[in-house]
C-alpha cells in the first residue's frame, strides 16, 4: 500500500436531491483490510454513499476522514481511491494496456515502472493475451477484469465497487465473486462493495451495512445480519419470506390468522401489541408424525433440484412459503411445525 | 424446391424494399436528374469544344481566383464554428436551470436566415452602426472600423449562421459520450484538462470532423451574405457569384454549370481530406462497457 490508513471514518454523511434525503446520517468506520458490503434494494442510497465516498458527488452534510485527514473537501482525483463502475466505464479508445496504465500515467511515473506495474496487473487478472485489444473486443467478464485491474494497479488505499457483477450471467458472477475476494485478500485491499444481492454480500464481505430509504438499518458481520436481523425490513431482505401480521398474546407466543406460534422476540414488545412474525422457508418443517403440526394445503410447487419450494395455505387462509425434500404436489395435505428459535417477532411498523 | 420468395429473402430481398421506391424517385427527380442536366450543359459550350467552359474558367484568373477566395472564407469560418462550439457544448452537457433558454438563444440565428442576419450586421457593424458609435464615443478608435462590405462582414455572417449548426451537432455528439468515463478518469487521478484531452476529445474528434464537413459545405456555398455584407466584385467574389454571373448576367449556361460543378468538386476534395484524416482516428463506440 502506498498510502495506507488505519481507519476511514464516515461521520453523519448525508446527501439530498431536491430536498429529499437519498442518504441520511451514515456513520461508519472502515478498518484497513476490511471488505464492507453496502446492501439494499434499488433506491436505498447505497450507490449515493459510494459516490460520496469516491468524491463524485458532494455531501450535503457530514464529513469523511482518513485517519486525521479530512477527505470530503478533496476532488475525486486527489482522494487516491480506486473505483470499479457498474458499466465498467472502460475507455473505449484505449487498449486494455492503455486502460490499465492510464492511472499510472496520470501520476507521471517513470516509463519502466508504468510498464512493469501494468504488466503485473494484467497478469493478475489473467488477461495477458488480450492486452493489445480494445475493450469492445472483450466479453463482459473480461471487461470487468480490466476494470478491476485498472482500479487496483494504483494500489489504492480503498477500492470502491458499484455492483460490478450485475451485468454478468449467473455462472460468471459466481466465478468473479471468488476472483474479487481472492484479489482483496492477496493484495491486502480495503474494499467497499455495493450490491443488491444479499447472497453476494453475505458470501464476500467481512461486514455488511444494510440500507433502506437512505438510512442504515443494521451494521454487522454476515452471520449477525443473517441470523439476527435488526428489524423486519432487514429480515425481509435476508430471506425471511414469511412475514405474518400477528398479535403478541403473552410471553413469546403470537397469534393471528388462526395460528398460534411460539417465537423469539426482537426488541421491546408488550402483550397485545401488533407484531410481525418472520420465518425463513427453510425453517418451516413438515411434521414427522400426524397430528403434531398445523394442517395446510399445498397450492404451488417449484422444483429446485435437491428440494422443492412450496406455497401452502392454512385453513385460516394464511399463505406460507416452505422448502422440503418431500415430493409435494398441488392439492396435497401436509402438517407443519415451526422452529421457535427461528421465528422472529418484530414490532409492527418502522 | 425452395420458393422464389425464400431464395430472394435469403439475399435480403423482399417486398418491403418497395417502400424505398418513393424516396428513390424523389432523389432521382430532385438531385440526380438536375445534376446530369447541369453536367450535360457544362459540356456543351457555344465555343471551345467539350471542355471549353472548364478551360475558360481555369485560364481566366478572375474566375479561377474565386476558388481560393471562397476557401479563404469558408475554411476559417467552419473551423471557428467547430472550435467555438466545443467548450460551450462541453459546459452544457449536463442538466441545469435555464439550459433550454440558453440553447434557444444559441440556436435562434438558424431561424433568421442569411438575409436578416446580413441586414442586422449592416445596421450594427456599419460605419454609423451602434458598434462603431460606441467605440467612437468611448474614444477607443478615431475613425469608424470598416467591418462590412468586406471579408470581415462575410466571415461574421458565416459564423453567426453556421455556429448554431455546429453547436447542435457537437452537443449531440458530446451527449453520446458516456459520462461515467470522465468519472472513471477522475478516480484514476486525472484532472479536468487531462480528462478532457485524453478521454473526451479523442472520442469526440470523429464527430468534430463530420461537423466541420457540414459547416464547411454551408459556408462554401455562401451567396447572399457575400453580396449583402461583402465586397462582391473584389475580396468576397466567391465561386457562387462567378456561377451566378455566368448564368444570369452573361447568359452563358455552360460556364455557369461548369463553375457550379467545379464548386462541387472542390467541396468533395475538402470533405475527402477531412474524412481521410478522420478514418485515422478511433471511431468505435463511445460507451464504457455493458449495461
Amino acid at each position: 500500500m502506498t498510502d495506507g490508513f488505519q481507519e476511514l471514518r464516515l461521520d453523519g454523511v448525508s446527501r439530498s436531491f431536491g430536498g429529499s434525503d437519498a442518504l441520511a446520517d451514515l456513520d461508519l468506520t472502515i478498518r484497513r483490510g476490511e471488505f464492507i458490503a453496502l446492501l439494499g434494494p434499488s433506491g436505498c442510497g447505497k450507490s449515493t454513499a459510494l459516490n460520496c465516498l469516491a468524491g463524485l458527488l458532494p455531501l450535503t452534510r457530514g464529513s469523511i476522514w482518513r485517519d486525521d485527514t479530512r477527505l470530503d473537501t478533496l476532488p475525486a482525483e486527489r482522494r487516491g481511491f480506486g473505483m470499479v463502475f457498474q458499466n465498467y466505464a472502460l475507455f473505449p479508445h484505449m487498449t486494455v494496456r492503455g486502460n490499465v496504465a492510464f492511472g499510472l500515467r496520470m501520476r507521471r511515473l517513470p516509463r519502466a515502472e508504468i510498464n512493469r506495474r501494468t504488466d503485473e496487473a494484467i497478469r493478475l487478472v489473467r488477461l495477458d493475451e488480450h492486452a493489445a485489444k480494445l475493450p469492445g473486443q472483450l466479453s463482459g467478464g473480461q471487461q470487468q477484469r480490466v476494470a478491476i485491474a485498472r482500479a487496483v494497479v494504483l494500489e489504492p488505499s480503498l477500492v470502491l465497487m458499484d455492483e460490478p457483477l450485475s451485468n454478468l450471467d449467473a455462472m460468471l458472477r459466481l466465478e468473479m465473486r471468488t476472483e474479487i475476494r481472492r484479489l482483496h485478500q492477496s493484495l491486502g485491499l480495503t474494499t467497499v462493495y455495493v450490491t443488491h444481492d444479499q447472497e453476494e454480500a453475505l458470501s464476500m464481505s467481512d461486514r455488511l451495512v444494510v440500507l433502506r430509504g437512505g438510512r442504515v438499518q443494521q451494521i454487522g458481520t454476515p452471520e449477525q445480519v443473517h441470523t439476527q436481523p435488526a428489524n423486519r425490513h432487514v429480515a425481509g431482505f435476508m430471506g425471511y419470506r414469511n412475514i405474518l401480521p400477528m398479535r403478541l398474546k403473552e410471553g413469546s407466543v403470537v397469534e393471528g390468522g388462526g395460528l398460534t406460534l411460539r417465537g423469539t422476540k426482537v426488541g421491546e414488545i408488550a402483550a397485545g401489541d401488533a407484531v410481525e412474525a418472520a420465518i425463513r422457508p427453510e425453517d418451516i418443517h413438515l411434521a414427522a408424525h400426524p397430528g403434531e403440526g398445523i394442517e395446510v394445503t399445498t397450492e404451488v410447487v417449484e422444483y429446485q433440484g435437491r428440494e422443492v419450494a412450496a406455497e401452502v395455505r392454512t385453513p385460516g387462509g394464511v399463505l406460507l412459503h416452505l422448502r422440503t425434500d418431500r415430493a409435494l404436489k398441488p392439492g396435497d395435505k401436509a402438517e407443519l411445525v415451526f422452529d421457535p428459535d427461528r421465528l422472529l417477532i418484530f414490532p409492527e411498523g418502522d | 424446391m425452395v420458393a422464389l420468395s425464400h431464395r430472394l429473402a435469403d439475399r435480403g430481398i423482399d417486398r418491403h424494399l418497395f417502400l424505398l421506391v418513393p424516396a428513390t424517385l424523389f432523389v432521382a427527380a430532385l438531385f440526380i436528374y438536375p445534376f446530369c442536366y447541369g453536367l450535360g450543359l457544362s459540356l456543351q459550350p457555344a465555343q471551345g469544344g467539350t471542355f471549353g467552359a472548364y478551360r475558360e474558367f481555369f485560364t481566366d484568373a478572375y474566375q479561377r481566383d474565386t476558388i481560393m477566395t471562397t476557401l479563404k472564407i469558408a475554411l476559417p469560418a467552419a473551423l471557428l464554428n467547430v472550435v467555438a462550439s466545443v467548450p460551450i457544448a462541453y459546459k452544457m452537457r449536463g442538466r441545469f436551470r435555464g439550459k433550454r433558454l440558453l440553447t434557444t438563444v444559441l440556436v435562434v440565428p438558424i431561424t433568421l436566415g442569411t438575409v436578416l442576419t446580413a441586414e442586422g450586421l449592416l445596421n450594427f457593424l456599419g460605419p454609423t452602426g451602434w458598434f462603431n458609435r460606441t467605440l467612437l464615443a468611448a474614444g477607443i478608435v478615431d475613425t469608424p472600423l470598416t467591418l462590412t462590405h468586406n471579408y470581415t462582414g462575410v466571415f461574421l455572417s458565416l459564423v453567426i449562421t453556421g455556429f448554431p449548426f455546429a453547436f447542435l451537432l457537437v452537443l449531440s455528439y458530446l451527449s453520446g459520450i458516456d459520462p461515467s468515463l470522465e468519472r472513471a478518469g477522475a478516480t484514476l487521478g486525472a484532472g479536468w484538462a487531462q480528462r478532457f484531452f485524453r478521454i473526451t476529445l479523442p472520442l469526440l474528434a470523429p464527430g468534430l470532423a463530420t461537423t466541420f464537413c457540414l459547416t464547411f459545405v454551408l459556408a462554401f456555398s455562401v451567396f447572399p451574405s457575400a453580396i449583402l455584407v461583402g465586397d462582391p466584385s473584389g475580396s468576397t467574389r466567391v465561386i457562387s457569384i462567378a456561377a451566378y454571373e455566368a448564368a444570369y448576367v452573361r447568359y452563358d449556361y455552360a460556364a455557369g454549370s461548369a463553375a457550379a460543378l467545379i464548386m462541387g468538386v472542390v467541396e468533395l476534395i475538402v470533405i475527402a481530406v477531412v474524412l481521410g484524416l478522420r478514418s485515422l482516428l478511433y471511431t468505435g463506440t463511445t460507451s464504457g462497457g455493458k449495461g
